[in-house]
């Protein structure tokens, strides 16, 4: 199968064929996780990117999308070719913190954009913020703040926290106590990539705790939550999209049912940008859209606005039309901060199943109209 | 004889058609060929220091992933309190690769003598699995130690400085790489030649009758294991510096399993061998990487074909099977 | 810390040691056999639970699939072993290892291409859902069940090597590889029916696992790596010694993951100890093959002593 695609679509052409759009495609260079564990993740990146280009027709961009095998050297390599051999003018794609923090400060010292439509490390927010650094997605803390929010709120205060031992986890873990108010009842940082977690779970079972938080993206979280259901330890399980996301409920299967976690967006998130998109990526690829699906549709509808509006070679423009954010999320209202990041809500969702598929509903609001803490720090304005 | 000419015919071709591709790059303003020459320079840096090890001494190491990382570690290490300008262990870091190069040769070369005496103790079959466990080991702790980054890496904004070059610019990079190549490749060639590298051999045809004759096995392997890891410790110094970064993945076991793909497709013991085996890895890696994500699957047929029907490597199917050994 | 925890936290060493060992015993058998490295044991292992997955939920059935799975990555083994590795016995073992190697990238991809890339789903049987109590503590019934199949498992295979027929030659094979060929025994078929025996333990040890962990491309390498560690341990070749280094990692390893962080809690502040400790409790049973191999470089218990 050929991956790397030129993005046609005739009829839509006449649509667009206006303004700044008329000009010479634009080149977006993704760069995903296509092999190895994380593929999965990768696979809703570019599918959801590609629906939005599909659904909006156009010939104004021109996509390439390569793998990076999980490696930061390898993402780095593919990323200066995209820019010294391809022209690309914006990157987009990676999922991994680390690899993000390897790509993105070598790709905005080239005056590239780079839109991350997910990881958002802290210290690409606050004062290691860059103009050419957009991020469409999340600050790496936000969703796990709302989480410590939510369990304060609801009367848990004796929580057992565990996630993996990489600066991911620790954040995630920091992000969960900055708005949680009650006692720890235990913290664990286990091996990144652990596939048992019996250990782990009887010390839960001795701590005496009335809830439980995790942060264990991708195939950890699966083996981890479906030996907590069978372990009979039955207290509350708290956690955020990345762990118990579309991407992994098939995996775990009934026993993610009742898992509450945070999330700014969900499939059933009542609004009409998210209707279509739900609708046509079933669709599409016959399979419901994961949180990453929807936040790499909304960076490549980002790109498009933009691209519509302003010449990406005049960065200064361009930047500003970046900003505006005139695009419709699938997550409802949305809009950049001084530091380029979101500042939108936060939902918590609960795990059902519904008429046969374990998928997530939504809970309720958890932090409204939020910004990261870390944008203070950012000198852009 | 006329294997051996063909060999040397060989060797010239690509010790200056990995000159003469770049300098072609650098006058067509194709930056990224240079960068992807470098790259090929540095991976066959490492290739060269492993195929001291397995090359010569017949130590088959599925480990010296932990050497290339530890050296790109040294490079992100020192430059980062050179920065930061806070002391390590004492002692000022440094952004100068003619400091930081001996140091990563020094930590990849002693941590190599502490993994090579402990396996060396066994041979064969455990060779293999020991050093491929004490890899592992390292890349655990890199990942697992919050302080220099663990999982995330550590990012080097700034290239570390060569005096009279800017190592910003992709050519500049290149000739130190390429140099440090040659020299590298000089170092193999010189061990092969020698005493040392003459009782090294006989060792890996037959450690009995070497010890008879008053070789002593584990000293002389040893030396060779250490130098070896020292070598490609100092590819991965170089590799820091070329990916801007430093991270874990260095110093995983799909590294070691790629310095001994780079070997074996090169051709087993040949001095230029990790050269051809590096340019054929990342060339297949750029074409078929764009063209298929699944291009791994096609690199693991590739191997089995090579392995099953051209045991000798691309200069194995050029200059003839035997080795020069 | 109670004796509870303490108790649980032995039994579930003890279960995830028997599961490496039933990772290991195929590949210290396929070494003393037939002297071959086989890097793509982990890949086996996933192949078994990648199997068992889909067989599972095509027919509803666990067993079945637990049969498929194990059947499956047997059929594999006995494809590789005629028609490649068969190739490779007399080669070096650098041979060996490119050659496995590059079966791992092959494998890996091909079951991406076939199953996709998410992880796939397999519950644990009905039968072996919920707790039981141990009068210490609860404890899930199918780590329970995962005790009993490895222990009936070990003592099957020690049976098949010391009461049959096989089990003669495969004894005969480690210790002389001519002299039974000398003796009219079928060696090719031996060997290929060693291979697929040591594929189908891993096949087996990949569809129990899948039931309580991820089945997802690329499960295999890391208990690969841990199996390393086991047969080092115990002595190439020796299935006792699998047994015993298996136990002693999954114990070790279990017991430091827990206890640690809590030693290093007693003198430094609880959220450095948890760090610190994690990240010591990571690199134990690495330490532990290196004072193996200090004290005894062939393994604890070696074949060919």
């Amino acid at each position: 199968m050929t991956i790397r695609t030129t993005m046609t679509a005739g009829l839509a052409a006449l649509v667009l064929g206006t303004g700044a759009a008329a000009a010479d495609p634009v080149t977006v260079g993704l760069i995903t996780t296509l092999s190895g564990g994380g593929a999965g993740i990768g696979t809703d990146i570019r599918d959801g990117f590609q629906l939005a280009l599909d659904m909006n027709g156009g010939d104004s961009i021109h996509l390439v999308v390569e793998d990076d095998g999980r490696r930061p050297e390898q993402a780095v390599q593919i990323a200066d070719r995209m820019i010294q051999a391809e022209h690309a003018q914006i990157l987009t794609g990676i999922i991994w913190s680390n690899l993000a923090m390897a790509v993105i400060p070598a790709v905005t010292a080239q005056e590239v954009f780079y839109i991350s439509p997910n990881a958002g490390p802290s210290a690409l927010a606050g004062a290691g913020c860059n103009p050419y650094y957009f991020n469409a997605a999340w600050q790496n803390d936000m969703l796990h703040e709302a989480a410590g929010a939510y369990a304060s709120e609801h009367g848990m205060n004796h929580t057992f926290i565990l996630a993996p031992n990489y600066p991911a986890g620790t954040d995630a873990l920091t992000g969960f106590k900055r708005r949680y108010t009650g006692e720890i009842a235990g913290e664990i940082y286990t091996q990144l990539g652990q596939t048992d977690y019996a250990a782990e779970i009887a010390q839960i079972r001795a701590s005496g705790a009335d809830s439980v938080f995790i942060f264990l993206p991708g195939g950890m979280g699966i083996s981890f939550v479906r030996q907590y259901a069978q372990s009979g330890v039955d207290l509350p399980l708290i956690s955020t999209a990345f762990t118990v996301g579309q991407d992994s409920l098939p995996g775990m299967g009934e026993a993610a049912l009742g898992v509450v976690n945070a999330g700014q967006w969900s499939p059933d998130l009542d609004n009409e940008a998210n209707h279509a998109f739900v609708t046509a990526f079933r669709e599409a690829y016959g399979r419901t859209p994961s949180l990453y699906a929807s936040q790499a549709f909304d960076t490549a509808n980002l790109i498009l606005s933009a691209v519509a509006a302003a010449d990406v070679n005049d960065h200064e423009a361009f930047r500003a039309a970046l900003r505006a954010a005139d695009f419709a999320s699938v997550r409802g209202a949305f809009r950049f901060g001084n530091n380029q990041h979101p500042i939108q809500n936060v939902y918590m969702r609960e795990v059902v199943n519904a008429d046969g598929e374990i998928t997530n509903r939504l809970l309720g609001l958890a932090i409204a109209d939020y910004q990261d803490v870390f944008a203070s720090e950012c000198p852009m304005q | 004889m006329r294997n051996e000419h063909r060999e040397y015919a060989v060797n010239a071709v690509l010790a200056l058609g990995l000159l003469a591709v770049p300098l072609w790059a650098l006058w067509a303003n194709e930056p990224f060929t240079i960068t992807l020459c470098t790259r090929i320079a540095v991976l066959a840096l490492a290739g060269v220091g492993l195929n001291i090890a397995l090359g010569l001494g017949g130590m088959v190491s599925f480990g010296h992933a932990a050497f290339f990382g530890l050296g790109g570690y040294v490079a992100g290490i020192l430059a980062q309190h050179a920065s930061s300008g806070a002391p390590i262990l004492g002692l000022p870091g440094s952004n100068q690769m003619l400091v930081i190069w001996p140091v990563a040769m020094l930590v990849a070369g002693t941590v190599a003598a502490a993994i090579g005496a402990l396996s060396l103790r066994t041979t064969g079959i455990f060779f293999i699995m020991i050093t491929l466990a004490f890899a592992q080991m390292v890349y655990y702790f890199a990942v697992s130690w919050p302080a220099y980054g663990g999982e995330d890496g550590l990012p080097i904004y700034v290239r570390n400085r060569f005096p009279g070059l800017n190592t910003m610019r992709p050519w500049d990079l290149f000739v130190v790489s390429w140099g440090l190549l040659m020299a590298g490749i000089g170092v193999f060639a010189l061990i092969r030649g020698s005493r040392f590298g003459a009782a090294l051999m006989a060792i890996r045809q037959n450690p009995d009758r070497a010890a008879s004759v008053g070789i002593s096995p584990f000293g002389v392997q040893l030396a060779a294991f250490a130098l070896s890891g020292a070598i490609t410790g100092l590819a991965g110094a170089l590799m820091a510096d070329l990916s801007r970064f430093t991270s874990p993945s260095m110093l995983a076991w799909p590294m070691s399993g790629e310095l001994i793909v780079i070997i074996i497709l090169g051709g087993v013991g040949r001095v230029f061998g990790p050269v051809a085996g590096a340019a054929i890895l990342v060339g297949f890696e750029v074409t078929f990487g764009g063209m298929t994500e699944h291009w791994k699957l096609w690199l693991g047929l590739v191997l089995l074909g090579v392995v099953l029907f051209a045991r000798g490597g691309l200069l194995g199917l050029i200059a003839g099977r035997e080795r020069l050994g | 810390m109670s004796a509870a925890l303490f108790f649980e936290q032995l039994l579930n060493g003890l279960q995830f040691g028997l599961m490496l060992f039933l990772m290991s015993a195929g590949l210290t058998l396929v070494f003393g056999v037939m002297g071959l490295i086989n890097l793509a044991h982990g890949s086996l292992y996933m192949l078994g639970a990648f199997f068992c997955a889909a067989a599972a939920s095509a027919t509803g059935n666990f067993w079945l699939g637990l049969i498929a799975g194990t059947a499956a990555a047997a059929a594999a083994g006995a494809l590789i072993e005629t028609a490649i590795l068969r190739r490779l016995y007399t080669r070096d073992h650098l041979d060996q290892v490119l050659a496995t190697y590059a079966l791992i990238l092959i494998l890996t991809e091909g079951t991406k291409i076939v199953f996709g890339p998410f992880p796939l789903y397999l519950n644990t049987p009905t039968l072996l859902q919920g707790t039981v109590n141990l009068g210490l503590t609860e404890y899930p019934l199918y780590r329970l069940a995962l005790i009993g199949f490895g222990l009936a498992v070990a003592l099957g295979l020690s049976l098949l090597i010391t009461r049959t027929r096989l089990g003669i030659r495969i004894r005969a094979g480690e210790n002389d590889r001519e002299m039974i060929a000398a003796l009219g025994v079928n060696i090719r078929a031996l060997y290929t029916l060693v291979f697929a025996l040591g594929a189908g333990l891993a096949g087996l040890a990949g569809a129990l696992v899948g039931a309580v962990q991820a089945v997802q491309v690329g499960m295999g390498e890391p208990v690969l790596i841990l199996a390393f560690v086991v047969i080092v341990i115990g002595g190439i070749g020796s299935i006792k010694g699998a047994m015993v280094g298996a136990l002693l990692v999954g114990i070790i390893d279990t017991m430091g993951r827990f206890l640690l962080p809590r030693a290093f809690g007693l003198f430094l502040d609880p959220s450095q100890a948890t760090v610190v400790g994690a990240a010591l409790a990571s690199m134990l049973i690495y330490l532990l093959m290196a004072l193996i191999l200090v004290l005894r470089p062939q393994g604890l218990f070696p074949a060919h002593a």
